[in-house]
């Protein structure tokens, strides 16, 4: 394996799902608190859909209950991040850090960009793409990595539970 | 969704195709040039597996600059893992798998 050329390239991780909703139900699923509640890791999001406005996701009661029980430390903000560019319902960029761990907050803010397209006959795309250049830990919980020991299982987890609630009314976890 | 089930199913039924998804699970964001020094088969032939991966949603491209660049896109298997082996692998079947796994291992 070649790992010359990784150390200065940009580390890009791109999912994309199809989902059978309207290119807004999409788009308030990612930004409206209600929904995001609902559906991957939950928390409150709290978006300003200004450039330069400030992204962060209030800690949930279960990821709290998650510290007492682990004996870490929760802060009460679990992310956070600005806004870059907002385009309703089409397009949102924004920087992310991820603060529940301190090694993983440590790498500092990552880019990512939500696209939300309309495919006529199949219902809106959605491709999420994460810059994780200089970020390995952010990149290894991206990908699903931690899943076992209950980190979670990253976008491909976060989007299919997506997909299920906005198909079915009802996530992954019923 | 069955079609895409269909197709994901079909794209991971070939070992040069599940070979590609590999060396983009090991390093991402590669070029064909790059995916084809892998292999022992044509450009062509590659081009075409790529093409089956990418119409399953499997493999997404992005251009920079003049480069078309291939990613990974694990969500689809998430996907068919969801609805299909969660089912049959909770409870006994997973006993069972810890059971192989732990006879199999080399003591």
């Amino acid at each position: 394996m070649t790992t010359t050329t990784t150390e200065t390239a940009v580390i890009t991780q791109v999912y994309r799902v199809y989902i059978k909703a309207t290119q807004q139900a999409v788009w308030d699923a990612i930004v409206k608190p209600d929904w995001a509640a609902r559906y991957g890791y939950g928390g409150t999001v709290e978006y300003d859909l200004r450039p330069g406005g400030p992204y962060l996701v209030r800690s949930s009661d279960e990821m709290k209950a998650a510290g007492v029980a682990g004996g870490f430390p929760v802060p009460e903000v679990a992310v956070d991040g600005e806004v870059i560019e907002a385009d309703p319902p089409r397009r949102l960029v924004q920087s992310w850090r991820m603060l529940l761990d301190p090694d993983v907050a440590a790498e500092g803010f990552t880019r990512l960009t939500y696209e939300i397209e309309e495919v006529p006959g199949s219902g809106t795309k959605l491709t999420v793409t994460h810059e994780v250049t200089n970020a390995p830990k952010v990149a290894a919980m991206l990908i699903g990595g931690e899943e076992g020991g209950g980190g979670g299982g990253g976008w491909s987890w976060i989007l299919s539970d997506l997909k299920s609630l906005l198909e079915t009314g009802a996530g992954l976890r019923g | 969704m069955t079609d895409d089930d269909d197709r994901v199913f079909k794209a991971l039924a070939d070992p040069t195709r599940r070979f590609l998804l590999d060396l983009l699970f090991a390093r991402d964001g590669r070029t064909l040039t790059d995916l084809e020094a892998g292999l022992a088969m044509t450009r062509f032939g590659v081009m075409k597996h790529l093409r089956v991966l990418e119409e399953a949603g499997l493999v997404v491209t992005r251009k920079s600059g003049r480069e078309k660049l291939h990613f990974l896109n694990p969500v689809p298997i998430r996907l068919i893992h969801d609805r299909w082996i969660d089912k049959y692998t909770e409870r006994h079947v997973s006993a069972l798998a810890d059971l192989k796994a732990e006879l199999e291992e080399p003591s």
